[in-house]
């Protein structure tokens, strides 16, 4: 009953192509933003701030970045970890070799790299689908693990193989508390959210969807599949490459090439299968229930009182965790995102029967 | 131009005949072969603008063949296509999409997990212009073009009447309304040649009736040229213009219903069951 459109009318298609066409949903997501950028600042300690929010804000712009490939435009990768890996040595590079070049148009130019990178292996695409893919992009993954372990350039020849980012200043503010970095990446994933929503309710979001399910007749209706697909890869791998440089400069500030190991590609993946194929929504979702999930059990057991050795509680973390995934996906095989959308259908009639 | 929709349905034959025009496309000695089977051997028509031409022939005959000849999936060993007047070089659907072809499938080809709406405004693709970073910031091109595409695409979603289905996403429709919706993704490509696979397989005769209405507006209203493969005898009959059989994989007859409704071949291959 709280949640109808009962006397909204949208009397232009203007208002019906609106991202939030309902008062509730507007309401919603201003509470939501509200909360995120005034109300948390306010409240988390560091730990919360360093440890979980910011952590999961990178990752739910890395799970916008793959689902915009594999929900949107049904292009299985297992090189998500790959392509934020060429992000964050891009920018380590740039920063390194170009000294003076402006930290957001660092991350930029970062970005484009991981894009251009991601084209080029984006190309099986043109010819194979599904599970032989997923083999292809596997590729880029090992690829990159191979590259940033083994070439020299790549890491400065520091001997131990580990690398450190410049002092995060844009334009002279200098980002180092907790909260700054939390501020920032909500900025970005605020962006990245927009922008992604923004692409998919548009011609080329369309054609993307179009190649999804069914690119035979996608082809009929004059969409290249080539341009489709590999705009698709080059969109996907600029968002994740972008969410590479957050990880590595903001969150971790320095790293090993095992930060973005193959592990990282199948967290992304599970983010976006759980969260919800082709849903931004879902992104952040998957994103909180893969981080802040394992947390969250971490903590339980002393939550409630109950004494156990800390092996205990780490076996008992990855235990649980691994029942409700498979559980999660087979009662709802959709998503987060669907299980939100049903949710809204129930809460249309809500209290009433009918 | 579209908001005509209310136009009576069965205009006189004889106006729509003075509307029809030089040859749009014609295939001229078209032979496909997949390895050993021949799909179509030495087959030559033509289609004229504005017309309503039907291809019939019994399963297998190579209609659909035919159709994916003329849209760019097949390419034949033999014979060229000539579109408005100039040989065809080989072309991928895309390129025949931008050149004005159109069609819908036999079975239906629809993007299942889009709304009615979007499946419509995908037919708009190629009339929309705006820069990724438009697309990205929804400013300028990027959000004027989606107006005024869907300003476009809500007039064909009245002239087909399916405003009731406009945001249910096609998996969920019945049969009919699927095939309805698909007829309107092609009509959105303005396109000057459609060819529709069997537009009325597994309707009842009341959905029948509504397509071959939507058919015969389309056709009177903005000229479109149709070419469409049908089984139902009395709906061929009715509503084309001039008519080509097939039968495995060859020209069987060419004419207009009449000629070929008493064309001895034809009634001994295919109708000589029904006028036996």
């Amino acid at each position: 009953m709280i949640y109808r459109e009962t006397g909204q009318f949208r009397t232009s298609y203007a208002e019906d192509q609106a991202i939030f066409r309902l008062r509730q949903d507007r309401a919603g997501i201003a509470v939501i933003l509200a909360v995120a950028w005034i109300g948390i600042p306010l409240l988390a300690d560091d730990y919360l701030l360093r440890a979980i929010l910011v952590p999961f804000l990178i990752l739910a712009v890395a799970a916008i970045g793959l689902n915009l490939l594999l929900g949107y435009c049904g292009q299985i990768s297992l090189g998500t970890g790959a392509f934020m890996a060429i992000g964050a040595y891009a920018a380590y590079n740039l920063a390194l070799r170009l000294p003076g070049l402006p930290l957001l148009l660092d991350f930029f130019l970062a970005g484009l790299v991981a894009a251009g990178i991601g084209v080029l292996f984006g190309l099986p695409s043109v010819r194979i689908k599904g599970l032989y893919l997923a083999v292809a992009t596997l590729a880029a993954q090992f690829f990159a693990d191979w590259a940033f372990l083994r070439v020299g350039w790549f890491t400065n020849y520091t001997p131990s193989g580990s690398v450190t980012a410049p002092p995060l200043d844009i334009f002279g503010w200098l980002i180092d508390t907790p909260l700054e970095k939390y501020w920032l990446c909500l900025a970005f994933a605020c962006l990245t959210a927009i922008l992604a929503k923004n692409l998919v309710r548009s011609r080329i979001g369309r054609s993307w969807m179009a190649i999804r399910d069914m690119d035979i007749a996608a082809e009929i209706i004059g969409i290249r599949p080539t341009t489709a697909k590999l705009s698709a890869f080059a969109v996907s791998s600029f968002v994740a490459g972008g969410a590479g440089v957050l990880w590595a400069f903001v969150h971790l500030g320095s790293w090993e090439p095992l930060a973005f190991s193959i592990d990282m590609s199948f967290r992304l993946l599970f983010m976006v299968i759980i969260g919800g194929m082709g849903s931004i929504l879902g992104s952040f979702l998957g994103a909180a229930f893969i981080t802040v999930l394992p947390i969250f059990l971490n903590q339980a057991p002393a939550m409630v009182g109950i004494q156990l050795s800390t092996a205990m509680v780490s076996h008992l973390e990855f235990m649980i965790f691994g029942a409700l995934i498979v559980l999660f996906l087979i009662w709802e095989p959709h998503g987060l995102a669907r299980l939100w959308q049903i949710g809204k259908e129930k809460m249309r009639l809500w209290p009433f029967p009918y | 131009m579209l908001a005509a929709a209310t136009a009576p349905a069965q205009a006189p034959t004889a106006q729509r005949r003075r509307a029809i025009g030089e040859v749009l496309l014609a295939v001229e000695n078209i032979s496909l072969r997949f390895g050993g089977v021949r799909a179509l051997s030495g087959v030559s028509f033509d289609i004229r603008k504005g017309e309503i031409r039907a291809i019939i022939g019994p399963n297998g005959a190579g209609k659909s063949s035919m159709l994916n000849v003329i849209n760019g999936f097949y390419h034949p060993q033999e014979g060229r296509i000539v579109w408005k007047g100039e040989a065809r070089p080989r072309m991928r659907p895309h390129e025949a999409a931008k050149g004005g072809i159109a069609r819908t499938f036999q079975n239906i080809a629809l993007f299942k997990g889009m709304s009615t709406l979007d499946n419509i405004m995908t037919g708009r693709i190629l009339k929309m212009r705006a820069s990724f970073l438009e697309q990205a910031f929804w400013i300028g091109r990027g959000r004027s073009e989606e107006l005024r595409e869907r300003a476009f695409v809500e007039r064909i979603i009245d002239f087909l009447e399916i405003q009731h289905i406009r945001h249910t996403p096609v998996g969920k429709l019945p049969y009919g309304l699927q095939k309805r919706v698909e007829f309107a993704r092609a009509l959105a490509m303005e396109p000057e040649l459609l060819l529709l696979d069997e537009p009325m397989a597994g309707m009842n005769l009341e959905e029948k009736e509504d397509m071959c209405r939507f058919i015969l507006d389309v056709n009177e209203e903005f000229g479109t040229t149709v070419a469409l493969i049908e089984h139902d005898m009395s709906v061929v009959m009715d509503i084309s213009d001039r008519v080509v059989v097939l039968d495995y994989g060859r020209l069987l007859a060419d004419g207009t219903p009449d000629q070929v409704r008493n064309d001895p071949a034809v009634i001994e291959a295919y109708l000589g069951v029904a006028h036996g």
